[in-house]
């Protein structure tokens, strides 16, 4: 037996969240006395694989078929699967991301594995018994899944497990699986990323804005913090509703769930809904002008003020912070 | 063109979330259930897309019989049929199986789930359901038409997005973007009560996951207050005291 983790890249370069995913998978490698095996897919160079034995892999799977350059679930599905057979690994780590979500449930049925989708924390190993705590309704609760069969797939939240460097350089071996012509039905035709915003699901810090800010032309001031503060934007539903801000944005229990180390809410009441998606977050600061609004109740630290008073003012506090610093 | 909408019944959004039995059973006590919010969205556009006769909707449920007004609320919506296979839905693995059954006995054009269900949030049985019927699935879209015999979709990536060509049948979870939910009006409440509804036995399926107790999250501490004319503590707060920025 043995762990492997799915080292997902986006345009060549892994991301923190998937160094969380191998430091979490290693972990697991460590509680069951096993190795840890990392699979790559697509164009990353050799030492950026090998880095990946800092986080704890003793070997990097490699596949750099021209075929499988770009993201194609179906076709990363099967080729993942068929790396856990070859190595006899019985759990399968990803990260919960977009791509980890559509890989999770068809690498879970192709091994017959209990898959526990959005993990939080290690699992917990009792009498033979494997328990996974996971995200559950929205945020509200945690749920404790136990995955009864022999092998297993996690998929851990993004910002929930800290990264540990512990480890060398990981030896690098060519992996060249065979590819079948029914996996690749799905046909990437244009793929867009934003290359100035942050990602919202796996940002260390969050800036979101509510109605409180009356309108998307307001949205300056919360792009320059955010800028400051190398945040991410996000906002509520009624925001997005109204068209002020794209869906993509939308934080809350029908939109994103986050769990950043910061999330700062400017001008949000914080609904049931709202508060769902953003519970995890390590720290909340509010800005709201109504001191009863909800959101103080499960926020760390507040300023009962108008936005457009504060909101400036603290852009120049944080300019003066960062020359200071 | 025919259309499968997987949905499922949730306890409604507003529901603040309690347990019982020593944190191993969700309290379902004076809590409403909804359809999901997701699969409201799944429901809207598969309407949309056989708008004009241009083919039909069917809607599944795994439940037992109390998920019915949720299934009659779908039908009130605007979907053709529906099918209930009674069973508690164990997990999303029991779940897909079930559906992937039916299927294979009822073939469709285009299967959609909500990406999520607001209890378990598990976006899995779309990819489940894909595998199990050996068909592509994206599990997470945002945008969905139909062109000749293939859908195009616009599926979310962190900090963009890419543009897909699928060929049908195939299996995607919607996301907001995709349709804006429908209310029903009257004619479509009263219509729902007498559309098809066919209630299925469950195949036997070995499970492979067991959800064992529950935990609510940490309550934070009380909050702290700046005043509105003192940004700057704040800023030092969080850097000393929070130590995030």
């Amino acid at each position: 037996m043995s762990v492997l983790i799915y080292a997902e890249n986006a345009e060549g370069k892994f991301k923190k969240s998937t160094f969380e995913a191998v430091s979490y998978a290693r972990a697991i490698a460590d509680q069951n006395n096993t190795n840890l095996i990392a699979i790559s897919i697509g164009d990353v160079n050799g030492t950026e694989l090998a880095a990946l034995g800092k986080y704890g892999a003793e070997k990097v799977l490699n596949v750099s078929n021209e075929k499988l350059k770009n993201f194609v679930n179906q076709a990363y599905a099967s080729v993942i699967a068929d790396a856990a057979k070859k190595e006899g690994a019985d759990i399968v780590v990803l990260s919960n991301s977009f791509s980890g979500r559509g890989l999770a449930p068809r690498i879970g049925v192709k091994l017959e594995a209990g898959v526990a989708d959005g993990a939080v924390s290690l699992p917990e190993l009792d009498g033979g018994k494997f328990k996974v705590k996971k995200t559950a309704f929205s945020g509200k609760a945690f749920a404790i899944v136990e995955l009864t069969s022999a092998n297993k797939v996690i998929s851990l939240t993004p910002n929930a497990y800290k990264v540990v460097e512990k480890g060398s350089a990981a030896t690098i071996e060519d992996f060249n699986p065979e590819t079948k012509p029914s996996d690749f039905k799905a046909m990437m035709k244009e793929i867009v990323r934003s290359a100035d915003k942050v990602s919202l699901p796996d940002a260390d810090i969050v800036v979101s804005g509510g109605r409180g800010l009356k309108g998307p032309e307001n949205w300056g001031m919360v792009e320059e913090l955010a800028g400051l503060l190398g945040a991410a934007l996000a906002c509520s539903k009624p925001v997005s509703d109204a068209g002020w801000r794209p869906h993509s944005e939308h934080v809350g229990q029908t939109g994103i769930a986050v769990s950043p180390n910061l999330y700062i809410a400017i001008g949000i009441s914080g609904a049931i809904q709202h508060l769902a998606g953003v519970s995890s977050s390590k720290v909340i600061v509010v800005i709201n002008k109504d001191a009863d609004a909800p959101f103080f109740k499960v926020a760390d630290y507040g300023i009962v003020g108008d936005a457009f008073e504060v909101v400036p003012k603290l852009i120049e506090a944080i300019k003066e912070y960062k020359a200071s610093a | 063109m025919k259309i499968l909408v997987c949905i499922s019944n949730v306890p409604d959004t507003t529901t603040k979330i309690t347990f019982t039995d020593n944190n191993t059973q969700f309290n379902t006590n004076g809590v409403q259930f909804i359809l999901n919010p997701y699969d409201e969205i799944a429901l809207a556009r598969a309407i949309e897309l056989t708008d004009g006769g241009n083919g039909s909707v069917t809607v599944i449920n795994v439940g037992e019989v109390n998920t019915e007004a949720t299934i009659r609320k779908a039908l009130a919506i605007g979907a053709t049929d529906a099918v209930r296979i009674n069973a508690k839905p164990h997990d999303a693995w029991f779940v897909a199986f079930q559906v992937a059954q039916y299927i294979k006995a009822n073939p469709f054009d285009l299967i959609l789930t909500g990406r999520e269900s607001i209890d378990y949030n598990g976006s899995k049985v779309a990819g489940m359901l894909g595998e199990l019927l050996d068909l592509p699935s994206v599990s997470i879209i945002k945008k969905l038409d139909i062109e000749g015999g293939n859908a195009i979709v616009e599926r979310e990536i962190e900090g963009g997005k890419e543009v897909l060509t699928i060929p049908l049948p195939f299996v995607a979870g919607t996301a907001e973007g995709v349709a804006e939910p429908k209310i029903p009006n009257m004619r479509g409440i009263m219509s729902a009560r007498t559309k098809p509804l066919t209630v299925v036995e469950p195949v036997e399926v070995k499970t492979f996951s067991e959800v064992t107790g529950y935990e609510t999250p940490a309550p934070r501490g009380q909050v702290k207050l700046v005043s509105a004319g003192e940004a700057d503590k704040l800023v030092e707060l969080l850097h000393t005291e929070a130590r995030v920025i």
